[in-house]
């Protein structure tokens, strides 16, 4: 049994009139790390939201199907059971921050006190969840003096703190320096390695194809291709359907016509590219 | 029109020292990418270009005015600055209204203010969603709004603060289609970005701030070939450079174009 499991999952926000979400199938094992990727509109966000149980108990709409994450449904559990398992990064990390707290430490305790965890934990769990992200520097500083990168990094450490059996990140690189993007991602890959279960929508392939360990390609609400990162990221069906590559797969593509390429799989990283230009 | 900063310090009132000593000087026309660290005092840069934070120490000159003299409603009439974040920025009922009121502000004739606003909007490609509120569009739509009322202003430098944050391939192009032609028209544009590729294949001139002073400040092909030196302020060279230096090719290539005409 998946620890993740999507059956048939389809949904409408309350104001839409086509579905975003269109007959999902997805299945997740536990300490998978999953990417998805997709243009703009593709249903990626509330794929997000439905994992983390704000589809439907927030946003209200129209469901079908069944959403399993380790062994409870949604539809049959409540939102505060729910983010018992699973914790979500949103997208803008400006709608997380909560507003109540003054510093960044408080912010990334603020979690743990809601539930219930004993004061003499919250302490050593923040510092920890600190150092994991490298912002030990920020602890007094208010959320909202932040540039955009050191918010989205509140943002995360906020929920790895939670310590979620599912961990659900919504770009959440976007506004990082390149550096600080690939720490990122190696934090996550080392997260999912102690176990945890991460979904995360990206738009940066080279990294992804580094360390997740399966993408699915969203498009217009369905899944259009899941499978290996190097599989999917290299597909003509993403080429054709407006997903954006990496550098390196559009210029091995442009140079294969070229016949400057000649391997038949195309790259998405840089040492596959390295290898198929030497 | 040209922009002149000198020796800028820039402290904030919680004793955060985000600028300290910037000079540097941008001329007409030219498109300038700004990169570096999260925290290295980018965006707390290009506040001061339309006066929205004043110097704490130093200057910066916006053509002939000193921008400690005017008001961010003056300046407005010389820089537009698309906030990171559209939603900080976008408030009207509908898209056409809100396109509409940086020009009005401005005070242009209403020919003016309507042969710029149906451009800005042919440009963003929101000339269909006139009539919609910008809260019913998706976010990526709200970035082009942003885009659409800050263009329609008509100011000769132009700043971009992430425009491709979030954004996918298409509206990446759609925002590089932007830019190529505010620099037809001779417009300074000056854009903060992480997007290192999307840096590569459309600024000529680059500055990588770190720790709130300049890192490196150069022709594209010569700053974002330094790895090391990049790697200080966070910032790896474009995924097209570092593999030209992994194949050992001798000059630093930017692009597809460059790194196949070099190959070849």
């Amino acid at each position: 049994m998946a620890f993740v499991n999507l059956q048939n999952v389809t949904y409408k926000y309350p104001l839409t009139k086509t579905p975003v979400l269109q007959n999902i199938n997805l299945q997740i094992n536990e300490g998978e790390f999953v990417a998805v990727v997709g243009p703009n509109g593709a249903g990626k966000s509330t794929l997000c939201y439905a994992l983390a149980g704000f589809v439907p108990h927030f946003f209200k709409g129209e469901i079908s199907g069944s959403i399993e994450v380790a062994g409870a449904e949604s539809s049959k559990s409540t939102l505060d059971e729910w983010v018992l398992n699973v914790g979500l990064a949103f997208q803008n990390p400006f709608n997380q921050i909560s507003g109540a707290k003054y510093t960044v430490f408080e912010e990334i305790a603020f979690g743990l006190e809601n539930s219930g965890v004993p004061r003499d934990e919250i302490r050593p769990r923040v510092e920890d969840a600190m150092k994991l992200t490298d912002i030990s520097n920020l602890a007094d500083r208010s959320p909202y003096s932040l540039s955009g990168g050191q918010q989205q990094r509140v943002a995360l450490t906020s929920i790895l703190v939670m310590q979620p059996r599912l961990l659900v990140l919504d770009e959440p690189t976007s506004q990082m320096d390149p550096i600080g993007t690939r720490e990122v991602f190696g934090v996550v890959r080392r997260m999912a390695e102690g176990g945890m279960t991460v979904v995360m929508v990206e738009h940066k392939m080279e990294w992804i194809a580094n360390f997740a360990d399966r993408v699915i390609a969203l498009k217009d609400g369905q899944i259009l291709l899941e499978g290996k990162p190097n599989e999917v990221l290299t597909s003509d069906l993403l080429a054709e359907n407006g997903f954006g590559l990496s550098r390196y797969t559009s210029t091995a593509r442009e140079a294969k016509k070229r016949g400057l390429w000649k391997k038949s799989n195309l790259p998405v990283t840089l040492d596959e590219a390295v290898e198929g230009f030497s | 029109m040209k922009i002149e900063i000198k020796d800028l310090r820039f402290t904030y009132p919680t004793g955060l020292d985000a600028l300290r000593g910037i000079s540097l000087s941008i001329e007409a026309g030219e498109q300038v990418a700004i990169v570096g660290q999260n925290g290295a005092g980018k965006t707390t840069l290009v506040r001061h270009f339309n006066g929205l934070l004043q110097p704490t120490l130093g200057s910066v000159m916006i053509g002939d005015w000193d921008t400690k003299k005017y008001s961010v409603a003056k300046l407005a009439s010389r820089v537009g600055y698309v906030f990171q974040n559209p939603d900080e920025q976008l408030f009207s009922k509908d898209v056409g209204a809100e396109v509409k009121f940086g020009p009005r502000n401005l005070g242009y004739s209403k020919e003016k203010i309507d042969g710029l606003v149906t451009r800005a909007l042919a440009l963003t490609e929101l000339s269909d969603k006139t009539e919609t509120n910008p809260y019913d569009l998706s976010p990526t739509w709200r970035k082009m709004v942003a885009l659409a009322s800050v263009i329609a202003m008509d100011t000769p430098i132009v700043i971009f603060d992430e425009p491709t944050t979030g954004q996918d391939a298409a509206n990446v192009a759609r925002i590089a289609h932007v830019i190529a032609e505010l620099r037809r028209e001779g417009k300074t544009v000056i854009t903060i970005t992480h997007d290192i590729d999307f840096c590569a294949e459309n600024f000529e001139r680059v500055i990588a701030l770190a720790n709130g002073q300049v890192l490196l400040d150069g022709a594209a092909a010569d700053v974002l070939g330094q790895e090391e030196i990049l790697a200080q302020t966070y910032v790896d060279p474009p995924q097209l450079t570092r593999l030209g230096k992994r194949l050992g090719l001798k000059e630093t290539v930017r692009n597809q174009e460059e790194f196949l005409n070099a190959l070849s």
